[in-house]
């Protein structure tokens, strides 16, 4: 058995806003074992940012993380000292941001960004930085790097930008990474490097992988499991060929229905409705207003989270009913 | 709502072009960081004589790999930053001569003409602003809306791009990444824009949210006459809104054509490759896609001959002598290959 290296246990941080409270994560659990790839997927704004924050603790105000657990490796994150946080992140979990422009400061040029980073968690001889540095450039394919590290992120594009912020936070290489979109502004070939890139650092340094991204087409390439978040809630939990094969909530499957494809070219496939405002979400389940298979009960209960088989895991009230007719064919 | 569906490519279109670029270069020097003397040490060659045509109402896509220099090709057609050298038209009137003339009012007009919807939603939004200053913003740099009417129209604008009326008094920073492109999309089109170039502005949203964001864009043409150029490298939603896609490959056209045809019969080996490189979502599908090796070339120094050479699997002796022009290879599909 291979053992769990994090642990979410019914998290919630909310944003306390003065619009009032939004419930941004809202009793999320799943769990992460080690040597894993696992996938977030879920709509824009469903919480996949957020939770990677609270594990990291850096939640910006007015957000709070308000209840759960965070275990990594047994360890409860939520009740360590801010200095100790400090020392995990960096070290022992790492991020790659969605947007690579927040974790690079545009006043320092590339060397000394990355240097600062070896420095606050390794003591490493003067000399020997700028070795590590080229060296983690030429890891992440940056051409010419003795040359263009001495330059400032805003002369180098959207992709290379995001080649330094993984550069960076492989910086002190962590056992758990965290990869919030992090080919979102990529060509698809460079693309398809920086995922073997991800996947071999990955398997380099021991490391546990957190994939989170928009493209169905990565998590099928990249993951072995995946949580799909819906308004702050997990919808699903499945093993990355039973989710594809075997949708059992209704938003996955209209998520997966909307994913488009080369090969054809077709009217887009668009879930109705709008985001949910989390701030008053949707009573019972929060699908409920735009699920095609919606009965009185979905709005006034709220489902839980059970196992229909095992590893696979549904929160709709009415799975056994749309399993009967929505099995996927291929 | 985004009841409208995107047929793509079949629209019949003017004659006369919105747009045209021609030979167009724009080089950035690099200057090495000495204590005392700055010494220029290289150029970045990031758009290399390029030269296209975009129709009126037609949406015209240019993808390429990062740093080729599509966002340069942007910010130089909208005289953010100064070509090289080159020229680009709009409405047959030269561009750069025009921001270049002391007619303020000329000038205005031309920047309220062509807009621009950022690559990255977040830094584009002000955070101190609300929702309803960074809307209503335009209307006092413009003045084309009273002021009385202002609260009706960002009302207007929300609506039409998928938000709703107490959003107006919320921050940015309160929005996620779909939703704040759509606050950008709305504070684009308050000026009421002829031309307006998206710059990957899907790419950080998800795929329900992206087909809403698109068939928005397809819809918004087919209302108020919009002319696109769709700059991406999420090949899907470029096959899915464009009408004619160019591909570019470190500052250089290597192939252009209808989109269809450029999908279904890619003849650049580069855009072969790239095809090929989507990740399918499938996780049955065997991932046997060969994916290009070889450093990512530097434009500083890009590859002699075809700049695609070093990673080209069918490259010969030839290709790093001879630069393959862009031919025309029937039905106005251009190709750059010396073996297509
Ligand atoms: N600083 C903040 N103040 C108020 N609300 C916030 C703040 N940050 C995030 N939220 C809200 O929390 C929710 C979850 O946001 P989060 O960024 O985690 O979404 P996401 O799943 O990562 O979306 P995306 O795919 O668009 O990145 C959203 O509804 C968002 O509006
Ligand atoms: N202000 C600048 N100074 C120096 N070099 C620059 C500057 N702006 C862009 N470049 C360089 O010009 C080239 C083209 O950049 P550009 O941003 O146009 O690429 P892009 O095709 O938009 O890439 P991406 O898909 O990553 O956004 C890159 O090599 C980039 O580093
Ligand atoms: S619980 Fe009801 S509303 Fe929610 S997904 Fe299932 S069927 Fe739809
Ligand atoms: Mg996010
Ligand atoms: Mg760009």
């Amino acid at each position: 058995m291979t053992e769990n290296i994090l642990n979410i246990e019914g998290l919630k941080t909310y944003f306390f806003t003065e619009a009032g409270i939004v419930k941004a994560v809202d009793d999320i659990s799943f769990n992460l074992k080690k040597n894993e790839s696992l996938g977030l997927v879920g709509e824009s704004g469903s919480g996949k940012t957020v939770t990677a924050l609270s594990v990291l603790r850096i939640v910006p105000k007015p957000g709070k993380i308000i209840d759960g657990k965070v275990e990594f490796n047994g360890d409860d994150l939520l009740e360590k000292t801010e200095k100790e946080m400090q020392k995990m992140r960096g070290s022992e979990i790492a991020i790659i941001f969605q947007d690579p422009s927040s974790s690079l400061n545009p006043v320092y040029n590339v060397e000394t960004q990355l240097r600062d980073v070896i420095l606050a968690h390794q003591t490493v001889p003067k000399a020997e930085t700028r070795k590590k540095v080229i060296e983690l450039l030429e890891v992440v394919g940056i051409p010419e790097a003795e040359t263009r590290m001495r330059e400032y992120p805003h002369q180098f594009s959207g992709g290379m930008k995001q080649r330094v912020a993984i550069a960076r936070a492989l910086a002190c290489e962590p056992t758990l990474l965290f990869a919030d979109e992090p080919t979102t502004n990529l060509d698809v070939t460079i693309q398809a490097q920086v995922l073997n890139l991800l996947n071999d650092l990955k398997k380099k340094f021991n490391m546990s992988l957190v994939m989170i991204t928009h493209d169905m087409g990565i998590i099928a390439e990249m993951t072995t499991r995946i949580v799909v978040l819906y308004a702050g809630r997990v919808c699903e939990i499945a093993k990355t060929h039973d989710l594809f094969e075997r949708p059992r909530h209704p938003y996955t499957e209209a998520l997966l229905a909307a994913v488009p494809r080369l090969d054809m070219k077709k009217t887009l496939r668009i879930i109705p409705g709008n985001i949910p405002n989390l701030i008053e979400p949707p009573s019972g389940c929060r699908f409920h207003p735009r699920c095609k298979h919606a009965k009185n009960t979905c709005k006034e209960k709220i489902p839980v989270l059970e196992e229909i088989e095992p590893e696979h895991f549904v929160a709709c009230h009415e799975w056994q009913n749309i399993s009967l007719k929505g099995e996927r064919k291929h | 709502m985004a009841k409208h569906q995107l047929k793509g490519g079949k629209k019949t279109l003017t004659n006369s072009d919105l747009i045209t670029v021609e030979n167009l270069i724009k080089y950035f020097p690099v200057y090495s960081r000495g204590v005392l003397l700055k010494k220029q040490v290289g150029i970045v060659h990031a758009v290399d004589n390029i030269s296209f045509n975009i129709k009126r109402k037609e949406t015209f896509g240019l993808v390429g790999e990062s740093g080729c220099g599509k966002t340069t090709t942007a910010r130089v057609i909208l005289n953010l930053i100064e070509p090289t050298s080159g020229e680009a038209f709009f409405e047959g009137e030269n561009i750069f001569e025009k921001f270049q003339s002391s007619n303020k009012k000329e000038k205005l007009k031309l920047r309220r003409e062509m807009q621009l919807i950022f690559q990255n939603p977040y830094g584009s939004l002000d955070p101190r602003m609300t929702v309803f200053d960074i809307i209503s913003e335009p209307f006092v740099i413009h003045k084309h809306v009273p002021k009385s009417q202002w609260k009706e129209k960002v009302y207007e604008l929300l609506e039409l791009v998928g938000l709703e009326e107490y959003h107006a008094e919320r921050y940015p920073h309160e929005f996620s990444g779909g939703q704040r492109q759509r606050i950008c999309i709305a504070r684009v089109l308050a000026v009421e824009p002829k031309f307006l170039i998206a710059d990957e502005p899907v790419s950080s949203l998800d795929v329900s949210i992206r087909a809403q964001i698109l068939n928005l864009l397809g819809e918004l043409q087919e209302r108020i006459g919009l002319t696109y150029l769709y700059i991406s490298h999420d090949l899907s939603s470029v096959r899915q809104i464009s009408h004619r896609v160019a591909v570019m490959y470190l500052g250089e056209i290597v192939e252009l054509a209808d989109t269809d045809e450029l999908f279904k019969k890619p003849l650049q080996p580069y855009t072969k490759a790239l095809i090929q490189a989507v990740p399918i979502p499938d996780p049955k599908a065997k991932t046997m896609k060969n994916v290009l090796s070889g450093e990512v070339p530097s434009p500083i120094n890009p590859p002699s001959g075809c700049r695609f050479h070093p990673r080209c699997p069918i490259a010969t002796e030839k290709c790093p002598k001879e630069k393959p022009k862009l031919i025309n290879k029937g039905h106005a599909h251009y190709v750059a290959c010396h073996y297509a």
